[in-house]
């Protein structure tokens, strides 16, 4: 479909508008162009799905399949057809080598005479065969035959000669193909022996149309066969290579199915089970050994500060408040909570580490939960003079441990308002990307310097500059474990000045949500 | 329910829910004593390890509870079964019967005795765990007795301070809570709403001790380690509103332990 006349023959421009040979600005008045914004189409999905199928490897194996079979059975016709063509052509030359040897003898015998009379002869009791047989004089002149001429074309060093013939009959004339041997007689004279070829040309016919659509199927069929043998083998390393994906995910209860007629691939798969029950094992053998130091260790440090609290009390009736003794009793117990804090904190790293916690994962808007961080950090800002922001969008969904996230994100900004000077500036913010969740902790603080922002995630590694503020020196590593459980990433920048972490949380798979950004402040 | 319940045998004679508004009656709330009710309280201890035992029951008895002791799950099941207990503190590893499978057999038989599992695991999966067989609240070891103490005050008065209130009161402060109003003395005060639901939990648990885990869990809902002292400063804060410009404190610090809003 044109665009019609109106693009560019819109004919003169208003009075007073100057004209402009060749401009275009004026085909925009016209009616909009073709296919400016189609809405899409089942075109479009079938565009979408032909582009998926084309590009899927299973097609490729297809194809590449398809192409071998195909030259390998065409390599295979074709010999099949010459040899067969050739055995076809033997036969022709044998039959005419066997009239010529009767000629041969006739004339031997009984010699020019008995040559024409078997020729005619011949020609008589066979008038519409494929026998062709014609003697000529010097002049090429017939003298007998059933050929009204002598051909054209020059026989070859063995005297055989291909040409045309044609057969007049009484409704149509035909022409076909004709093969013969010319001999020289004495006397000048010349003999033609030879067979007309049709039936020959239309066997070979036959055979050729035969073995091309031999192959034509063969390509189908092997671009099907190819396309279900492939397709199935892709889908088992598919399925191999979901599980290990689920199983980097975390999820390591996860197997590869078994097709269970034990082939290769089973031997495979059985292989890679193998291997993951023994890192299960192996891995539930640490849980256990972590459970155990838990429940080992952690109950005579319990009894141990259970001791120092009854210990307290005694003291405290019998020496009254404000004891030194008992403040030294006090001062005890803090360094043991310390010492609990930091163990607690290490196994907790380890089991969330273990991903375990993944089984209870749920929906989590991030938004409130930031606001809802914010809101506990706030006063602890405002009593360093320092301003904390939040801003978040309406929604920000993710999936994941709501108690986690508060956890990493409390952190985060902990550190923030920690490690800032009074009077700076905090600010926790939540953007919707196309992929992620992006949650930013930024700051006016003196920042990390490039060279040892890997080093933070370590357990208890403290900047020299941060050694004099309280905190084990876990709270990174902790909230490392925490991104990594909900596949999502951590990255530490610059601010300029300060520093700004940014956490980028996947999005649920079948996100369906538009956020509407509108900014909360507190 | 009720008719269904009443024809299940195990649940006709559920002594223990009896059992708690009589030793404890409402409206005793706010005596002025911190501890009100553990010259009646009877508690069950099921915990293998023995020491440990020994130092709650001690610790126990200092704060004027009952405390017996049951050193394996079969044997902490009988006892409990019997009914005569006010609370049970269970741990969740035991020999013989595991902690979660004693919970789940006193439930399925009908006795709603409140339980506190104690444990050294202490994730969020195994607190939901605990909490879904039937435990009422859980602690994770290691964990200051002020805290088990604080707790086991809040399990035991659940039951009894279940009519709704609409008015709270401490001395001459006075909580609304439709009208979501908090007046002291006849001075209208401002509160942010967090700052309402701290008093409000604060108020709802007057004279008994609130610890910081608790106020994260109850007041903002979210099971984490804070690191810091941020509770402490919502605190100061919440303090300045409703203490500074009177005479007498309400808002008191427990030592070691938490807090307490208490009128005198």
């Amino acid at each position: 479909m044109r665009p019609g006349p109106s693009a560019d023959g819109l004919g003169s421009p208003p009075p007073g508008l100057p004209s402009v040979p060749g401009e275009r600005s004026t085909a925009l008045v016209g009616p909009p162009r073709p296919r400016a914004s189609r809405p899409r189409g089942p075109a479009d999905d079938l565009w979408v799905w032909a582009g998926r199928v084309l590009g899927s490897s299973s097609f490729r194996l297809a194809v590449l399949y398809m192409l071998l079979l195909t030259v390998s059975v065409a390599i295979l016709l074709g010999f099949i057809y010459w040899s067969t063509a050739g055995y076809m052509d033997r036969q022709l030359d044998a039959t005419i080598a066997a009239e010529t040897q009767g000629l041969a003898e006739q004339y031997r015998r009984r010699g020019l005479r008995g040559l024409t009379s078997l020729i005619k002869e011949r020609v008589a009791r066979d008038p519409t065969g494929a026998g062709i047989y014609l003697l000529v004089d010097k002049n090429l002149e017939p003298l007998v035959g059933n050929l009204d001429r002598w051909p054209g074309g020059f026989p070859n060093a063995d005297g055989w000669i291909h040409f045309r013939l044609r057969e007049r009959g009484p409704d149509r004339t035909e022409e076909h193909d004709a093969r013969a041997q010319v001999f020289r007689l004495q006397g000048d004279l010349r003999l033609l022996v030879g067979r007309d070829v049709r039936d020959l040309e239309a066997t070979r016919g036959l055979i050729l149309d035969a073995l091309t659509w031999g192959l034509a199927l063969t390509a189908g069929l092997a671009l099907v066969g190819g396309w279900l043998m492939t397709s199935r083998v892709v889908r088992r390393i598919e399925a191999i290579n979901q599980t290990s994906r689920d199983i980097m995910e975390g999820d390591l209860s996860r197997r590869i199915p078994l097709g269970g007629s034990g082939d290769d691939f089973d031997q495979l798969a059985d292989g890679l089970n193998r291997m993951l029950a023994r890192i299960e094992n192996l891995m539930s053998g640490v849980r256990q050994v972590s459970d155990n130091i838990a429940h080992d260790l952690r109950t005579p440090l319990t009894r141990l500060r259970t001791k120092l609290e009854v210990l307290r009390a005694e003291l405290e009736s019998a020496l009254g408040d404000g004891h030194p003794a008992s403040a030294s009793v006090e001062e005890t117990i803090a360094d043991a909570d310390v010492m609990l804090t930091t163990f607690n904190a290490l196994l907790r790293i380890a089991r969330i580490e273990s991903g375990s916690q993944r089984a209870g994962f749920a929906e989590v808007n991030l938004a409130p939960l930031a606001e809802d961080v914010a809101e506990l950090y706030e006063p602890v800002a405002a009593d360093k003079d320092q301003t904390l922001m939040v801003e978040v969008p309406r929604s920000a969904r993710v999936i994941g441990d709501r108690d986690l996230l508060f956890q990493a994100l409390g952190n985060l900004v902990d550190n923030a308002v920690k490690y800032t000077p009074e009077g700076g500036r905090v600010t926790l913010r939540i953007r919707p990307l196309a992929e992620s969740i992006a949650v930013e902790v930024t700051d006016s603080g003196p920042g990390i310097p490039p060279e040892l922002r890997d080093e933070v995630f370590r357990r208890f590694f403290r900047a020299d500059h941060s050694r004099s503020t309280p905190g084990s020196g876990l709270g990174l590593s902790l909230v490392q474990a925490v991104i990594q459980l909900h596949g999502a990433s951590i990255e530490l920048g610059d601010n300029g000045p300060g520093l700004r972490v940014t956490v980028r949380v996947p999005r649920p798979r079948p996100s369906a949500q538009a956020n509407a950004q509108a900014p909360v402040t507190t | 329910m009720d008719s269904i319940a009443d024809l299940a045998p195990g649940r006709a004679a559920a002594p223990a829910l009896q059992a708690r508004p009589l030793a404890h009656r409402p409206g005793e709330a706010t005596d002025g004593r911190a501890f009100p009710y553990y010259s009646s309280m009877r508690v069950l201890l099921i915990e293998d390890d023995r020491q440990m035992a020994e130092y709650l029951r001690k610790a126990l008895t200092e704060v004027g509870a009952v405390a017996d002791h049951a050193a394996d799950g079969r044997g902490g099941l009988l006892q409990a079964a019997s009914g005569e207990y006010d609370v049970l503190i269970v741990d969740r590893m035991l020999p013989g019967l595991d902690g979660l499978a004693i919970i789940r057999t006193l439930r399925a038989s009908g006795n709603q005795t409140p339980v506190l599992i104690l444990s050294a695991l202490g994730e969020v999966d195994d607190r939901v765990e605990g909490l879904r067989a039937g435990g009422d609240d859980y602690l994770v070891k290691p964990f200051a007795f002020s805290e088990l103490h604080a707790r086991l005050e809040v399990l035991l008065r659940r039951g009894a301070a279940e009519v709704p209130e609409t008015r709270l009161r401490v001395g001459d402060l006075e909580m609304d809570l439709l009208k979501r109003e908090v007046v002291r003395a006849g001075r209208p005060i401002q509160l942010q709403p967090r700052e309402f639901r701290l008093l409000e939990y604060l108020m709802r648990h007057a004279g008994q001790v609130v610890t910081r885990t608790m106020l994260l869990e109850q007041v903002w809902d979210y099971h984490f380690d804070p690191q810091t002292n941020v509770i402490d400063v919502h605190i100061s804060r919440l303090r300045g509103k409703i203490d500074r410009d009177f005479d007498t404190p309400l808002l008191h610090t427990v030592r070691g332990a938490g807090y307490m809003i208490r009128a005198r």
